[in-house]
């Protein structure tokens, strides 16, 4: 406070103001004309920050301590909103199922991304056909592969029912019309889209080892896997956390595939919270329920995102000083 | 990665390799297979077939059908309509957003206004706020300006939301770009666009490929701003898809719902197919980002 004062100050002074004004004068106009075009550039830029992503969140902010229902209104009520979120069955068992879809979905794709990384990258035949077969499903929509497997998963024609024509009768797997597994169908159906994706990004990365640590770890035997789980994977961290914070925020994002998959259903079985909001921003018309909701989204991908951007940014800084 | 040294005899440890890439494999490519035979048989063979069974007589009537009578809600034109609407979404929503991605990075990068870096970065957490939250505020600015349900419209949220990525690509590609070659078309009299439009431009053709990799794939396969913004006229193809297959009633076409699934995926598995390793570099770079 006190620094801004005192840089007030001295901004104020008529002395300097007038050496500013005197310094923008002897500018050419030509040179003023520069100035003044790289700003106007970048207004595109400006008015989108300003108003498509800090505008629309604070209005948002706004929006969701008032009682709107259809259109905004201005009649406050405080936390209301939010105390009603948070008693709605509907919405806690859609952050139930993001938790767990969430956790699993993560934690699959790593692991298979992981291990097809590692597969691949062991001088294998085909590598060029495999690579292209793991990654394919990413270029496919979130909508198409919810389709896709629905498909697969229904019990009446897909994989139940050509296993039990092969012989076995008596095998069941009805998960996507089972209330209590439904939601592990769409972790499959999103693990397939996805961890190819992993795949390539963390393949990436173990081409970027150093040939002379492999060459050091075999002088002093060390078995393979060891070398993996010791130095590769420690080696791999900032990668791995690149694809840890695209894995969560396609996580919050989760809404086309179980839009198109399961509706939600059956009954409310697969409701995630993204789709509760847009039920109740354009179905409902509970505007305020929803930009509550929208903001308990928007505070959680921050207190995992914001850490990470800060520790990347600080060791941006300590590179760029060394 | 382990040298040449390592020799490559079938070991069990090998064996264990391969069996683990083609089970992989195989499931990766099972979806694709069970789309594929399911599209070209007849629906008969379906009801009473086996999934993963080849087509005993193979026809293309569920291919012509989902093209051109498939039903969506009330009318029946098939998804062709919405593969049109599509190309003309992506179209202004690629050109646009590279051409605006490429100025911002290169007004940020070589003329550096000041506090364009504040800018720059509540543009980078910008890339991370969910689309719920901003939904309903574009929706009314969009319907102040006319602009709601509108193929303009749904461009400009395409621009939107996808200026990070696009700010960020070609921001990191001018910065590796030595200033002096900057300051000699600046000393050689060259101004802000001259030196954009002539001289940056047709040097970042690489990234401009990378981009519109990026730009066409991620506005095909958008389901949920063409949902709300597009507008009943011009709805893209995959909400078309969806429309087709979820709330169609009476019995389900599964043959005509797998043609269509193929046929509003080909354009980015095109893409994906034929660019190889510039799709790859454009996940690598736009994951820079996260």
């Amino acid at each position: 406070m006190c620094r801004w004062k005192k840089y007030k100050r001295t901004l104020l002074q008529p002395s300097r103001i007038e050496t500013a004004l005197r310094t923008v004068m002897t500018l050419k106009p030509k040179q003023l004309f520069r100035q003044l075009v790289s700003w106007a550039a970048l207004l595109p830029l400006a008015s989108t920050v300003l108003v498509a992503y800090l505008g629309t969140v604070l209005w948002s902010l706004n929006i969701s301590f008032t009682n709107s229902r259809t259109f905004p209104s201005d009649q406050y009520v405080g936390w209301a909103q939010y105390q009603r979120l948070f008693d709605n069955d509907r919405w806690l068992l859609s952050l139930q199922n993001l938790a767990l879809y969430g956790v699993l979905f993560i934690a699959a794709c790593m692991v298979l991304g992981f291990l097809l990384a590692v597969f691949i990258d062991q001088k294998v035949m085909a590598e060029g056909a495999l690579r292209t077969v793991f990654l394919y499903p990413y270029a496919m929509s979130f909508v198409a592969t919810g389709l896709v497997w629905q498909w697969l998963l229904n019990p009446g024609n897909g994989i139940q029912q050509a296993v039990r024509q092969m012989g076995y009768p008596d095998f069941t797997f009805d998960w996507i019309i089972d209330q209590d597994m439904v939601i592990y169908t769409i972790v499959i159906a999103t693990v397939w889209q996805a961890s190819g994706l992993v795949m390539a990004l963390l393949l990436a990365g173990l081409r970027g080892i150093d040939e002379e640590i492999w060459k050091a770890a075999r002088i002093d035997g060390i078995p393979t896997w060891r070398v993996y789980v010791s130095i590769v994977l420690p080696m791999l961290g900032p990668t791995i956390a690149t694809v840890f914070v695209l894995l969560f925020t396609a996580v919050v994002k989760v809404f086309d595939s179980v839009v198109s998959m399961t509706q939600g259903g059956p009954g409310t079985a697969s409701e995630v919270p993204a789709k509760f909001i847009m039920d109740h921003l354009f179905g409902r018309a509970n505007i305020a329920l929803a930009s509550a909701g929208s903001m308990v989204l928007l505070l959680t991908v921050l207190a995992l995102v914001a850490p990470f951007l800060y520790a990347r940014s600080r060791a941006r800084r300590r590179e760029e000083q060394a | 990665m382990n040298g040449n040294a390592r020799r490559r005899r079938l070991t069990p440890a090998r064996i264990g390799i391969y069996a683990f890439l083609l089970t992989a494999a195989l499931f990766f490519l099972l979806p694709l297979y069970i789309m594929l035979v399911t599209s070209f048989k007849t629906m008969d063979e379906i009801r009473l077939g086996n999934i993963f069974a080849l087509p005993v007589s193979v026809t293309l009537e569920p291919w012509t059908t989902a093209w051109s009578q498939a039903c969506t809600g009330v009318n029946c034109n098939g998804i062709r309509g919405g593969f049109w609407n599509s190309v003309l979404i992506a179209i202004p929503s690629t050109v646009l957003p590279i051409l605006l991605g490429a100025l911002n990075g290169y007004a940020l990068s070589f003329w550096k206004p000041r506090g364009a870096n504040v800018l720059f970065a509540i543009l980078m957490m910008g890339a991370f706020i969910p689309v719920q939250v901003m939904m309903y505020p574009l929706v009314r600015i969009l319907a102040t300006l006319g602009l709601f349900s509108s193929l303009p419209g749904i461009v400009t949220v395409h621009i939107i939301f996808s200026m990070p990525v696009m700010t960020l690509l070609f921001r990191n590609y001018y910065l590796s770009i030595p200033q002096e070659l900057f300051k000699a078309a600046r000393i050689d009299g060259g101004g802000f666009w001259r030196i954009f439009a002539q001289l940056m431009l047709p040097m970042s053709t690489p990234m401009i490929i990378v981009a519109a990799i990026m730009q066409v794939t991620g506005v095909w396969n958008d389901y949920i701003l063409g949902l709300v913004f597009a507008g009943r006229d011009n709805l893209p193809m995959t909400v078309q898809l969806n429309n087709v297959i979820n709330t169609t009633t009476g019995e389900r076409l599964y043959n005509v719902n797998m043609a269509a699934t193929i046929l509003t995926s080909m354009v980015p598995l095109a893409i994906y197919f034929f660019s190889g390793r510039w799709f790859v570099r454009g996940i690598a770079a736009g994951a820079v980002k996260g």
